[in-house]
């Protein structure tokens, strides 16, 4: 399943028409009073936090614009453009209009919106913290910009059926504080569960595409990538602590876990620009989940694995490419992630290694970042199958995973825009 | 021993399986096009086609290569009738120092290979991985859009 969040607000109409409109200091009708500094400045933190940025944004397009691609299991849809303009955005809306969205899922007009827009975590946000987001994108450069209209497969195009959806699943229930835990768990606990919405991409969904409440943060799918689970069964190999998820939160990369990537890498540039206070917060709370695996450290290479040159026969092959594409950077100089440490290497499927080594990791925009070649030239799939199968046996005392041929072929068949390779 | 087939030619390689491709270009079949750059894959200088699809020689064993089709600069042309690819590289005089070029060009014929008529953005974003320190990257795109038949650009340089 490749849900990942993207807020449908409006289903879009207009066609593709794109111009920009300077706001000046003149109010979005929806506004009848400037909102204070402070709330403003308060509103850009949290609406990063909450990557609205991520989805709301298309490639190469005006920040909150819209008009991204979410491909789901039920047809494509665009994000919505949530910049102050009266025509295209959300300039007419009032702050309650916003608070029926981000909480109930419903557009002013009584439209229901697709649960895409992850309204399931928004709901139980505090309106202090919504009234303030508001603020912040009613007071951002207006965009005259329409999405494409959503392309989905019948009969999900019908929104109706959205409002039975939300019958089924759809029960959101404030975050309480727990009196035993620290005021900062509790944070990042507020967080992770409401505006970060963690669990849109590292919970399991059903056949529907609903979180499934009762399994917490155990791993899901995102875009062609498998996000890791973030709860006692982490499958991390150095166990996480609150210290290495600051790191690796702020930075895009620990290298006691490895970097970012996939739909993860924008959440961790977003996160560099947040109080630090935030981010610890939520490092406090996952660890104080995914710290508690037994699983990940179980799974860690053995050094009899990391001294053998060529770990079981039938890895020869694997093993011969590896030493000839991967061992300069990755063993013998420290410019590469150790394997050994890597989440990739021991993760439930091989989903997010194939990709690394298919198409690479490309270095981000204007910033330092961990970058990697792409081989999707130099092996064919058979040969990325052998090398991946012998990374698996010799960097980790996981069990061999099965299928990979399957998705190996799966990530060859599909062709990222950019890549590394 | 390995055959490895350059250019529609099979050949003979007496090297370590480990060997990357291009030490076995440029010492053993003299075929200096490619370039070593970073030796990271991460420049492109070295880029080559293995069945079609663009391959950092500097960081390819050998090993993955038997019974493959690899491609380099020399097989598009020769310096007396050069590809239309070559010629459009000429025509715009898209090089500086020269250095990163065949892999540029190796980088755009795989782009062309399977897309004839790719749009500016494709271009552009397919020939994002290659760099080129002279900054004659305008140039290069003008010569590949030369190459699909819509010569002028964007942007000139």
């Amino acid at each position: 399943m490749k849900l990942r969040l993207l807020l449908a607000i409006i289903a879009a109409s207009f066609g593709a028409t794109t111009a920009w409109v300077v706001a000046g200091d003149a109010l979005p009708p929806g506004l009848s009073t400037r909102p204070d500094r402070a709330m403003i400045d308060s509103g850009r933190v949290l609406a990063t936090l909450g990557n609205c940025n991520v989805c709301h944004t298309a490639e190469g397009g005006a920040t909150f614009a819209g008009g991204r691609p979410l491909a789901t299991p039920f047809g494509t849809l665009y994000s919505t453009n949530i910049t102050p303009d009266p025509a295209t955005g959300i300039g007419r809306w009032s702050v309650e209009d916003f608070r029926r969205a981000m909480r109930e899922g419903v557009a002013p007009d009584g439209r229901q919106l697709y649960p895409a827009f992850p309204y399931d975590h928004f709901a139980r946000v505090d309106l202090r913290d919504i009234d303030a987001i508001y603020a912040y994108l009613m007071t951002r450069e207006t965009v005259r910009a329409s999405p494409p209209p959503n392309a989905l497969r019948p009969p999900f195009g019908t929104r109706p059926l959205i409002a039975a959806w939300k019958l089924m699943y759809f029960h959101p229930e404030p975050i309480v504080a727990d009196p035993s835990q620290s005021t900062e768990w509790n944070r990042g606990r507020y967080l992770v569960e409401g505006l970060a919405h963690c669990g849109a991409c590292h919970s399991p969904r059903n056949a529907m595409g609903a979180e499934q409440s009762n399994r917490g943060l155990a791993g899901g799918d995102s875009e062609g990538w498998h996000a890791p689970p973030l709860d006692e069964t982490s499958v991390a190999p150095n166990r996480w602590t609150a210290d290495s998820l600051v790191i690796y939160l702020r930075s895009g990369f620990d290298e006691q876990h490895g970097a970012s990537r996939g739909p993860m890498a924008p959440v961790t540039r977003n996160l560099a620009n947040v109080p630090e206070a935030d981010v610890r917060a939520i490092a406090i709370y996952i660890a104080s989940l995914a710290g508690r695996s037994t699983t990940g450290p179980a799974l860690a290479a053995t050094r009899e694995q990391l001294a053998a040159t060529d770990v079981a026969p039938g890895h020869a092959q694997g093993a011969l490419l590896y030493e000839g594409a991967c061992a300069s950077c990755h063993d013998r100089t420290l410019s590469g992630v150790q394997l050994e440490k890597s989440t990739a290497v021991t993760d439930v499927v091989p989903t997010n290694i194939i990709r690394v080594i298919t198409d690479g990791l490309s270095p981000i925009d204007g910033e330092p970042s961990r970058s990697m070649p792409g081989f999707r030239g130099t092996f064919t799939a058979e040969q990325t199958a052998a090398l991946v199968r012998y990374i698996r046996a010799r960097y980790s005392r996981a069990s061999p995973w099965p299928d990979v041929e399957v998705e190996v072929n799966k990530v060859r068949g599909e062709r990222p825009p950019r890549s590394a390779s | 021993m390995i055959t490895l087939n350059v250019n529609g030619r099979d050949y003979a390689i007496d090297a370590d399986p480990t060997t990357p491709l291009l030490y076995v270009l440029r010492d053993d079949l003299r075929l200096n096009g490619a370039k070593f750059g970073c030796g990271l894959g991460q420049c492109g200088a070295c880029t080559v086609i293995v069945d079609g699809e663009t391959a950092y020689s500097c960081i390819t064993p050998i090993a993955a290569l038997a019974g493959r089709r690899i491609r380099t600069v020399e097989g598009l042309g020769t310096v007396e009738r050069p590809s239309p690819l070559q010629q459009a590289f000429i025509d715009e005089q898209a090089a500086q120092c020269g250095y990163c070029i065949a892999g540029m060009i190796m980088r755009a014929q795989a782009l062309l290979d399977r897309n004839p008529q790719p749009t500016d953005e494709e271009i552009r974003t397919h020939m994002q991985a290659g760099l080129c320190r002279c900054g004659t990257h305008m140039r290069i795109l003008r010569a590949v859009r030369r190459a699909v038949g819509k010569p002028g650009s964007e942007a000139k340089a």
